[in-house]
């Protein structure tokens, strides 16, 4: 390298020419500046592709790193607003939508509507309450209905519903909270004797209202249907009263479900009855908790499926109707979860995902998740006993306690995600058992997104194994005859199209995969297996054959042309086993093989198969796994070869004892690079396959990728959502497996070099 | 006896079997790579050939027998039990196998499908009638039939044998109605929506900024005015355009008998394929292919052409050849020339192999969530608050697509850049030095000349790796049908921000999302073709430069 900057010539060998002229000075140091400014520029450039790559391993990482964190809660300034002082406990308190207002139930009867902010009372309604009856008890229908019922002293129960108008009287934004009366304001009687209604519980299935209510030890259910008069507008009520079996304990608390199929009954200690209510019936009765504890607290979570049932210990534990082999439900325990040691009071579901927060007699606030079993936060909220509200969004709770109102900023985006959720065997509602499952998106908003990535990892090495079946075998013999046996004449023809191989885009094979190979692979089934048997024996025979022919033809074809040689052999045999697939099916498979296959085997076919993407991606796969191998068998030194054959072995001998040994790292990493390929392959695989997210073995049926899920579901995926997060995740795992691939092939192919380097 | 065990033993232990079983490999792995391209090709060139239209009597067994007339598309052996078992009635005795064949017979707004699989065993008297004719229509698929008049204003001008002159007259000057009404549409109502458009962003944009005054006011009014005044005249040019365009009409009938009418301007070309001598066909042929490759498509793609598609891969490309190749010689000069061998440059060296090896797919989700939604967010944010709430560089779009790709091809181009710099003797490099030059400049005159047929190759190999990638655009810009070219007659001329068509992606909407995907599967099989075509080309072209290039520094060593 020449310093030009500090080496100054000297002048002295030079009569002529002054090479120290201040010009000649100046273009000096504008080279040097330039020549370090080359550098600076390159290196910078240079080390901008492993920033890139480093770029898009974090931000991938960044995407999806807040799946993971727990929940915040934030305390704001505690409120002791005048108007609470006297109005003894709250029975109920709700928080609407945009957080602006909330409710306040009083046992007089009082509704209270203030602000969530600072709570400044705003209307004030007294409901109607029949002469000398007070409120008795309190229940609320499916999270987001507003829907309350009362019941009351004298017998009757009182439905009515908060709502909340939103306008913008001077573009102001102003929400007025108001009462209605879906069923008339007159309360509806339903102990004809009169007494006190301990319990209460509501469901409202559109048109179908079904109430229930307790006294003691008994029952009261009544079933309302109502019906619009389509000409004159007019409203009727039709009551049915339902008599159910009687039972045995003191009632504690009720639920009927959603779809008003079930009615749950928790009575004495620890005990529910549920009963059909379809048929009128007991379904059974079941112990809840063992030893000493008592249920406290008992609340349905988001689509009512799920009862999260509370006890005096602390815990909270998840059931729901499971139906069992022969089709009859029962009611079973699918999860626990554990807030402190106190009794739980208040089990609050939310209104958008399958989470809840749950409230115990020490004023503990507990933050969980059903699918993903998850505790997501336990703080101190209150001293003691208290009451709270949790807002539609999930992010704000009210809590109650001593005649001071809590406000706390919940932050919890994303509880749904689990180690256990991703990975695991998770029982979803409605499930049998627990299962793997993939469904990240339905119509209807009380869904459980089931967001199992087992199901697709398996599908996508369920493809890679079906694809390196049929390439690693076929790469590395067309590897290994290219670099060692083939004649130099034919190694120059065969390159480029095995280049050419490799440079097919994905998407034509995809599509020549779906809809040509899938439809004739179906019809030809027979067919391509014997292919997959014939063409080994038919080689081999062809090779048998040619080397018993007399010396004068063997001679006009050199060696190293084995394989022009068997081209047409391979055509031949193609053509025939093919040929004869329909004469096959008529034999052995009643002219049907795929009938055959799903009537006399039981296994499922899909035209769309695992067979079909095997085919197609370890078409994909061969020249990746073939340059790689054809490159670390060519360059194992001459001389170890030489001597191995001057030693009296012959070429076979050579190559298995001493080619194959010394090129096998490389041969390994040229199979890691192909399988890191087939992982990731998307096109392929997304037009091959069905894309249905099973787990099964099974050739003949379909499977979802990884990548495949990630074209499928990225476009439609909403932005910072659970799902898009999940989706990142899969690419971050694709990523991180590739790249443990490839850097682990590298480090060996480097250390190959080295060997060969020094041999 | 004995010799020959002895002799099976020999050839066994020679190990001569073994050899060629891997040499049955090569054999395999050629014959599909070949086979393959032979499959797309036939398929994709044997669409636009026009094929006889066969007419014949079709009888299923049990039922009334109807005349029926389409295109023999495809033809297979099946086993009898297999079409007894879907239900069709099959009589028990014949043959082991019976003939399925598939036709196209058109006339989807009658016959509710374009095609119709047949048993070859229940079909007599073909024949191919030479008035028999094909029309391709712009919606509803082809039309098989005959003829019957010609109609202008719903009054017959020509029957019988001048009709089909008639026809052909008519279809041309309906043609050049049509090129007027989509000049019309495309240029110049498109180029005054775009005008409406900017002086809607203009008037948000001085209203963030609190400058919208009454001068200002006015001045964008008048402005308006003026657009709405052009717009008016050129659209009752338009109105008229429409009503010549629906001036003529036709009377067909189909093979089994039953009339319709059916206007001109829905018809693109009629032409009767049993009439046409092979000189004939192959100008319809010619014809077709230049359709193509030239037009756009029609029917929810399943017809036309694919000009749109190709276009977009094109602009695409190029755009990612223009950022990824400087980027990837740089890194390639870094590396070879001025980096110290340490452990520095072989962390780079595995962080290139692994970039190289990352699923396609996750580019497109990088793209996605890093380019579109960070990067194209800031820039709405900043450069166009005006068009918020709608997007503008913060949704997919071809610069996105095009970023996205270059990173996928840059460590194609750094490979190639960096063996075609490993090949250049050291003594040229030491020559420039000794002669007094500083690193930058042997680099910039010495090495770089030499090395730029590598470069080129890095290039031609990049384009042709990003040309056939579909996974990582579907998530970052490319879309089934873009409204209109990316680069059009309005300013700012290339419009970076657009959704565009790409030929792959084509190939996996026609092919797996379409609707009727019959219909569009030769198309998809000629988009293939092409497609391959393209690639090939860019690589074998890629392949000839390398070669050459060894052979130049071979020469050079000596």
């Amino acid at each position: 390298m020449n310093d030009l900057a500090n080496n100054r010539m000297s002048a002295s060998n030079s009569h002529r020419i002054d090479f120290d002229t201040p010009a000649l000075q100046r273009k000096r140091r504008m080279r040097a500046l330039k020549d370090r400014m080359a550098r600076w520029y390159v290196s910078i450039g240079g080390l901008a592709v492993l920033a890139c790559i480093t770029l898009i391993f974090f931000y991938l990482a960044y995407v999806v790193a807040p799946m993971f964190g727990g929940a915040d809660m934030e305390a704001r300034e505690a409120q002791q607003p005048s108007w609470l002082a006297g109005q003894g406990e709250a029975l109920l308190l709700s928080i609407e939508e945009q957080n602006k207002v909330a409710m306040r139930l009083s046992r007089s009867g009082q509704v209270q509507f203030f602000a969530v902010k600072d709570a400044a009372p705003m209307n004030d309604f007294q409901l109607a309450l029949p002469a000398g009856a007070s409120i008795a008890s309190v229940s609320e229908d499916q999270p987001g209905s507003r829907r309350v019922v009362l019941g009351l002293s004298n017998g009757q129960v009182l439905v009515f519903e908060h709502a909340y108008k939103v306008s913008y009287p001077n573009n102001v934004k102003t929400i007025t909270p108001e009462l209605i009366y879906p069923f008339g304001e007159a309360p509806i009687s339903l102990d004809d004797q009169g007494r006190a209604l301990e319990h209460v519980a509501i469901s409202q299935n559109g048109d179908s209202l079904m109430l229930s209510a307790s006294t003691g030890a008994e029952l009261h259910l009544l079933s309302i249907s109502r019906e619009e008069n389509l000409m004159t507008g007019e409203v009727s009520l039709d009551e049915e009263r339902i008599v159910l079996p009687q039972i045995a304990e003191p009632i504690k608390a009720m639920v009927i479900d959603p779809r008003q199929q079930w009615l749950f009954v928790i009575n004495g200690k620890a005990t529910a009855d549920v009963f059909d209510l379809r048929s009128k019936s007991l379904n059974g009765r079941y112990t809840l908790l063992n030893g000493e504890a008592e249920v406290t607290a008992v609340n349905p979570l988001l689509g009512g499926i799920s009862l999260m049932i509370g006890d005096s210990k602390g815990g909270i534990a998840q059931w729901f109707m499971v139906r069992d082999h022969d089709g009859k439900a029962a009611l079973t325990r699918i999860r626990d979860f554990q807030l402190e040691n106190a009794a739980i009071t208040q089990i609050l579901p939310e209104e958008r995902r399958k989470g809840f927060i749950a409230l115990d007699a020490a004023g503990n606030l507990g933050i969980f998740h059903s699918t993903a079993h998850r505790t997501l936060l336990i703080e101190k909220v209150a001293e003691g006993p208290g009451s709270a509200a949790l807002s539609p969004r999930a992010n704000r709770v009210l809590v109650e306690s001593s005649g001071q109102l809590q406000r706390f900023a919940i932050d919890n985006p994303h509880p749904e995600i689990s180690w256990s959720a991703l990975w695991g065997k998770v029982w979803y509602e409605s499930y049998d058992e627990p299962k793997y499952v993939w469904q990240s998106t339905s119509a209807n908003s009380d869904f459980e997104p089931k967001m199992s990535l087992a199901p697709l990892t398996f599908g996508t090495l369920k493809a890679a194994f079906y694809a390196m079946l049929l390439a690693a075998p076929l790469a590395i013999c067309a590897a290994i005859y290219t670099a060692y046996f083939m004649a130099p004449a034919m190694r120059r023809k065969v390159k480029p199209v095995i280049e050419l191989m490799e440079a097919l885009p994905t998407v034509i094979l995809g599509f020549f995969a779906g809809l040509f190979l899938a439809p004739y692979v179906e019809g030809h089934l027979p067919g391509i297996f014997s292919l997959l048997l014939l063409t080994p024996v038919g080689v081999l025979l062809a090779a048998f054959a040619w080397s018993r022919l007399p010396e004068r033809i063997r001679l006009v074809i050199p060696d190293g042309w084995e394989a022009a040689l068997l081209i047409p052999v391979i055509i031949v045999i193609g053509w025939g086993s093919l040929g004869m697939s329909g004469y096959l099916e008529n034999w052995f498979f009643g002219g049907d093989m795929r009938l055959w296959i799903s009537n006399d085997l039981g296994i499922t076919f899909d035209q769309r198969n695992a067979l079909v993407v095997g085919l197609a991606m370890g078409f994909a796969v061969i020249p990746n796994i073939y340059s790689i191998a054809e490159d670390a068998v060519f360059s194992v030194p001459k001389s170890l070869t030489f001597g191995s054959l001057a030693l009296g072995a012959t070429p076979w001998q050579t190559l298995t004892r001493v080619v194959i040994l010394t090129a096998s790292p490389g041969i390994f990493s040229a199979l890691m690079i192909g399988l890191g390929r087939a992982v990731g392959e998307t096109m392929i695989v997304l037009m091959a396959t069905g894309n249905t997210p099973i787990m099964d073995m099974n050739i003949f049926q379909g499977l979802r990728t990884l990548a495949a899920n990630v074209a499928v579901e990225m476009p439609e995926s909403e932005v910072g959502s659970t799902h898009y997060r999940v989706l990142f995740l899969s690419a971050l795992v694709l990523l991180s497996f590739t790249f443990v691939m490839n850097t682990l092939a590298e480090l060996i192919r480097t250390r190959l070099r080295k060997k060969y380097a020094s041999l | 006896m004995k010799t020959k065990e002895q002799n099976l033993k020999t050839w066994f232990k020679s190990g001569s079997p073994w050899v060629w079983m891997t040499a049955s490999g090569v054999s395999i792995a050629v014959i599909m790579t070949i086979g393959l391209l032979a499959v797309i090709a036939m398929r994709g060139l044997g669409h636009f050939w026009p094929a006889d239209v066969i007419e014949a009597q079709y009888q299923v067994p049990g039922e009334a027998a109807r005349v029926m007339a389409g295109e023999l598309v495809q033809e297979e052996q099946v086993p009898r039990a297999r079409l007894a078992a879907a239900g069709l009635p099959v009589d028990v005795k014949g043959g082991e196998f019976m003939t399925r064949e598939l036709f196209k017979v058109g006339n989807r707004e009658v016959y509710g499908s374009d095609f119709s699989w047949t048993v070859a065993e229940w079909m007599s008297e073909p024949r191919t009638p030479e008035d028999l004719m094909v029309m391709e229509r712009r919606e509803w698929g082809n039309f098989y039939g005959y003829l019957v008049n010609v109609k202008e204003n719903g009054q017959v001008v020509a029957e019988g044998e001048a009709a089909w002159d008639e026809l052909q007259n008519r279809i041309s000057r309906v043609d050049d109605l049509h090129a007027q009404v989509v000049a019309l549409e495309k240029g110049d109502i498109g180029r005054i929506n775009h005008g409406l458009e900017q002086l809607r962003l203009e008037s948000r944009k001085l209203e963030l900024k609190g400058q919208l005054d009454a001068t200002a006011q006015a001045d964008l009014e008048a402005r308006r005015a003026e657009l709405d005044a052009e717009y008016k005249g050129l659209e009752s040019r338009l109105i008229d355009l429409n009503q010549q365009l629906g001036r003529d009409s036709v009377a067909v009938k189909t093979a089994d008998g039953r009339e319709q009418d059916i206007a001109l301007s829905k018809v693109v070309r009629a032409y009767q394929p049993n009439a046409m001598g092979t000189g004939a066909k192959l100008g319809f042929y010619v014809a077709k292919l230049w359709e193509f490759v030239s037009d756009e498509p029609r029917e929810a793609n399943t017809e036309g052409g694919i000009f749109p598609a190709i276009f977009g891969t094109i602009m695409m490309t190029l755009i990612m050849a223009v950022i990824v190749t400087p980027f990837g010689v740089l890194a390639a000069i870094y590396l070879r020339e001025y980096a110290k061998q340490g452990p520095m440059t072989r962390i780079i060296r595995i962080a290139v192999n692994n970039l190289a090896g990352v699923p396609a797919i996750v580019y497109g989700v990088f793209g996605l969530g890093f380019f579109v939604y960070v990067l194209g967010g800031s820039i709405d944010r900043l450069f166009f608050p005006e068009s918020a709430p709608a997007p503008t560089f913060g949704t997919p779009g071809l610069l996105w697509a095009s970023l996205t790709l270059a990173i996928l091809a840059v460590p194609v181009v750094i490979v190639a850049t960096e063996e075609g710099l490993a090949r250049i003797p050291r003594a040229l490099r030491e020559g420039s030095l000794a002669l007094g030059a500083t690193k930058a400049e042997t680099l910039w005159k010495v090495v770089l000349p030499m090395a730029s047929p590598a470069m080129m190759t890095g290039m031609i190999l990049a384009v042709a790796r990003a040309a056939g990638e579909v996974a990582p655009l579907m998530l970052v810009g490319v879309v089934k049908l873009a409204p209109s070219l990316p680069v059009d007659g309005n300013y700012p001329y290339l419009h970076l921000d657009q959704k565009i068509m790409h030929l792959g992606f084509h190939i996996y909407d026609v092919g797996f999302q379409s609707p009727n995907v019959e219909a569009a599967r030769p198309l998809v099989y000629a988009t293939a073709f092409l497609l391959v075509l393209v690639i090939a080309l860019l690589n074998l072209s890629a392949v000839f430069i390398r070669n050459h290039l060894r052979e130049k520094y071979k020469a050079l060593d000596h």
